[in-house]
């Protein structure tokens, strides 16, 4: 969640009266658990473990950091939607393709939310998908490598916030439009908002590696979706998605969109939307948007898609219901029984949880309070099966711990609120430092909890640690929720705000880790599977180096006959078959980025040289007791001198073809 | 000179014993460092020598060319080529021993397979000498007076590698066969042709293929 400003003040206003309340019970324990217990309780030793992965959404850095959880050690940066200099992820020739889009190369984005594949209900390791909020998005990480894989663009969408939600059996990841916008969009006055803008409700096949794509969308009114959670036991089947501005306002929505009691849940059974598209009920529009994936040989490719397929829900019938809910919903989140639905009203003063079989009965009685651009809206009386109250001020999110308990986040109250699903009370509380919006319990969103920890993410937090200019550092807190109280363990800084994680024992996806490439099945056009094969070559102005690297030396390792003015393809070939034993590169004056290159795997970057001379390069990666002498020459001659291309190593350059 | 029936079978059993070791590690060398806690190292096959890893041996290789020790190219080493052939000799050395039950047989057996096995060590033992010692002298480390020859048995510390030698199943089931073998011969010890009785003597015509056949 992104406030603006303006919107930050008014509720830091609440959240000083919230904290003066909240102030005078003295008798409130703090939570925090003594010194030396927390310290033994986050305590990994040397050479072990960490007892869970945590994936935390790189928030702006528009990445996915990897932590072990409980020691909150940073494990891995997995660049995504941003350029990485570090490995070469978005500017060498492998992986540019990979941040195209329908509106160009976009390098960077904002990443919300993290998402673990699943299989019947329960998080199961494959993969993890994460959203682009910006310029609408989703990859997939592929968790045997731990590298996106495949990132495809939405159409009719903007501010594609509240995704990637999974479906139990990892049928479809949802995508909801934030800001509704002209469907197609087009050139209008924004005072037409009204009536005709509109959100976009996508959900997006994910089963398939390597083939994500849109399935259908459903239109709907002119409000912002915010997020989504699927349905699962009994109300498997359904997807619930957060509404609010149901004012259908276009300005100072901090006003104009807090105006109304009640916004709206979408309730979508999305096996009805399968029936109706499979009928034919719904419409093809054309569309653009780009589908970006890496195949056998690991090279990105995209593909400009044209069309997709929307439904309107007033042409399928029994598609969504609205629920009524207090008030600007954030978050919705479903019970590990699916039996509830919990809203997050954030400027609720109660947490209301709605029942999945009374809405059923609802739906079947009809009992509407009325009908909005040919969607019913049910009477919240007959769908509630609780409001939980006292439960802090500024309700967001909802996680559980399979033990019949959920834990709610108060944003403006800086607390986590843990209360029963059964009586519907609060039972425990802790304040969190500062303001707190997600929270995470490893598999808390999903059937089966592992319900030992909760990470508190906080957005704002000051005070935690060493300071460091203007910007602090952002920061997570880790609970243990095993007992009766919850206890505070761990502060731990995270890299960009991180906005949402989720984490899975890592005992499910250790074993599956893959160590090396095996060079037999690279499939790299460029790929040099020897260093008698290493050698360059000249067509025109564009000039390719077939280089290998092996510890402690390139081949080749000398370069003559580049000129001014080429391009200078490095196709560089880690021929190690060992583990951790990458290779870098880098060449002086390279205006872009370095490669790092995996045992067995062959990278390209795309070098121009602009000025005659003698070019250094070196790995860059420290790979061996010699990797200071990894290293060698290139000379650039002036344009037209008619240097010819030479290359050796170890011996006189030559100029044909490599002998064997 | 005959064998007694239990010498012909444990002379069969002991020859038999061979066949696995021509799909078994014959020796085994650990490598074990810090940096590779899990351990690297080869296995000496009967015609080949592989790394216990998928990609052990080329690291070796890798690793060594450090120090100047040259690159092990299983298909370079001529004994490799023999082996196969001299453990199938004993082997059917062995069979024939068993099944003619002539004692001459099994001691000429013992004493050939006493001898490859011997020069089998020597031999591996001059090859280590020779990998450990004949260094490329371009070699990029140098440490005075260090030589990387890998123990016959038993470890070792080279550099930063502690290194076991050990036979492996397959070499043990070579030292089971000679074992049984001797086995055999011991059982025998008073069946000489000077004081065969007759029980004894019977026992021989009925083992003896060439009575029975007559
Ligand atoms: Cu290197």
């Amino acid at each position: 969640m992104k406030l603006s400003t303006s919107a930050r003040l008014g509720l830091l206003t609440i959240a000083l009266f919230g904290i003066g309340t909240w102030a005078c019970q003295t008798s409130r324990s703090t939570g925090v658990a003594s010194t030396a217990d927390a310290a033994s309780a986050v305590y990994v030793a040397p050479g072990e473990y960490d007892e869970f992965y945590a994936f935390m959404s790189g928030g702006f850095s528009g990445n996915l950091t990897v932590m072990g959880l409980p020691s909150g050690r940073l494990l891995k940066t997995v660049p995504v939607f941003s350029q990485y200099a570090e490995n070469g992820w978005g500017y060498n020739e492998e992986t540019k393709e990979m941040l195209q889009t329908s509106y160009g190369f976009a390098a960077w984005d904002d990443s919300h939310h993290p998402e673990l594949s699943m299989t019947d209900g329960v998080p199961d390791g494959r993969w993890i998908f994460i959203n682009a909020n910006n310029t609408p998005r989703i990859a997939r990480i592929d968790l045997t490598e731990f590298e996106t894989k495949e990132i495809l663009e939405i159409p009719n969408s903007a501010g594609n916030h509240g995704s990637p939600f999974i479906t139990p059996n990892s049928e479809y990841v949802v995508a909801t439009t934030r800001f509704s916008v002209p469907v197609p969009n087009r050139d209008m006055s924004i005072e037409e908002y009204a009536g005709n803008f509109k959100g976009m409700l996508s959900f997006i096949r994910a089963n398939d590696p390597g083939n994500m794509d849109v399935a259908f969308q459903i239109i709907m009114p002119g409000y912002n979706y915010d997020l989504a959670h699927a349905g699962k036991g009994p109300s498997d089947g359904w997807m619930f998605f957060t509404s609010y501005n149901v004012e259908e306002a276009h300005t100072l929505l901090e006003v104009n969109a807090s105006k109304r009691d009640k916004d709206f849940i979408a309730a979508v059974d999305w096996k009805r939307a399968e029936e109706c598209v499979a009928e034919g009920a719904a419409r093809t529009m054309p569309a653009r948007y780009v589908h970006n994936y890496k195949g056998e040989d690991r090279i990105a490719r995209s593909v400009m898609k044209e069309s997709v397929t929307v439904l309107d829900p007033t042409a399928c019938a029994r598609l969504v219901y609205f629920l009524p809910t207090p008030k600007s919903p954030h978050g919705v989140d479903v019970d590990p029984t699916g039996r509830f639905i919990v809203a997050g009203g954030k400027l609720a003063t109660v947490i209301p949880v709605h029942s999945f079989e009374k809405m059923i009965a609802a739906i079947a009685a009809e009992q509407f309070e009325g009908v909005v651009d040919g969607i019913p809206v049910l009477q919240y009386d007959a769908i509630i099966a609780g409001e939980v109250q006292d439960p802090g001020l500024g309700p967001l999110h909802t996680e559980f711990d399979g033990r019949g308990f959920a834990y709610t986040t108060a944003f403006i109250s800086s607390e986590i609120v843990k209360w029963s699903l059964e009586t519907f009370e609060v039972v425990d509380r802790i304040p969190v430092y500062y303001s707190v919006g997600h929270l995470m319990i490893p598999g808390g969103d999903s059937r089966e909890p592992w319900g030992k920890y909760l990470v508190a993410l906080n957005k704002m937090t000051k005070d935690r640690y060493l300071p460091t200019g203007p910007e602090l550092a952002h920061s997570a807190q880790l609970i243990d929720i095993s007992g009766d109280k919850m206890r505070l363990l761990l502060d731990f800084p995270t890299m960009g705000e991180p906005h949402y994680a989720q984490a899975i024992p890592a005992e499910l996806i250790l074993d599956k880790q893959l160590r090396l490439y095996r060079l037999s099945e690279n499939r790299n056009p460029f790929a040099t599977m020897g260093e008698g094969a290493a050698k360059v070559t000249r067509q025109g102005r564009r000039v390719d180096v077939h280089m290998t690297a092996i510890r402690s030396h390139f081949a080749p390792d000398n370069i003559e006959g580049i000129e001014v003015g080429d391009s200078v393809f490095f196709h560089v070939t880690n021929l190690e078959q060992d583990w951790d034993v990458p290779h870098g590169f880098a060449v002086l004056g390279m205006e872009t980025a370095e490669l790092l290159i995996m045992p067995g795997d062959t990278r390209t970057l795309l070098w121009r040289p602009t000025r005659p001379g003698i070019y250094p390069f070196y790995c860059t990666d420290f790979c061996s007791a010699l990797h200071q002498e990894m290293q060698g020459y290139v000379r650039v001659s002036p344009l037209n001198s008619g240097v010819p291309v030479a290359w050796g190593t170890g011996g006189r350059l030559t100029t044909g073809q490599p002998a064997n | 000179m005959t064998m007694s029936t239990r010498s012909r079978a444990l002379t069969a059993a002991a020859a038999l014993l061979l066949v696995p070791a021509f799909f078994l590690p014959i020796w085994t060398i650990d490598l074990v460092a810090p940096q590779y806690p899990e351990g690297i190292g080869l296995e000496i096959m009967v015609n080949t020598i592989r790394g216990q890893g998928e990609w052990d041996l080329q690291n070796i290789n890798g690793l060594n060319h450090y120090i100047g020790m040259k690159e092990i190219h299983p298909e370079s080493i001529r004994e490799l080529a023999i082996m196969p052939w001299l453990l199938g000799g004993i082997l059917v050395l062995g069979l024939i021993a068993a099944a003619t039950g002539r004692k001459r047989l099994l001691q000429a057996w013992l004493v050939v397979f006493v001898l490859l096995a011997a020069a089998g060590l020597v031999d591996f033992w001059m090859w280590g000498y020779d990998y450990g010692h004949n260094l490329n002298p371009d070699a990029a480390i140098k440490v005075p007076g260090m030589a990387y020859q890998p123990p016959l048995i038993g470890s070792k510390q080279l550099l930063n590698f502690k290194a076991t030698s050990w036979p492996g199943p397959g070499g043990l089931l070579a030292f089971a066969s000679l074992g049984l073998g001797v086995l055999g011969l011991w059982l025998d010890r008073s069946r000489g042709p000077l004081r065969q009785n007759a029980g004894a003597a019977a026992d021989a015509q009925a083992e003896d293929p060439r009575h029975a056949a007559a």
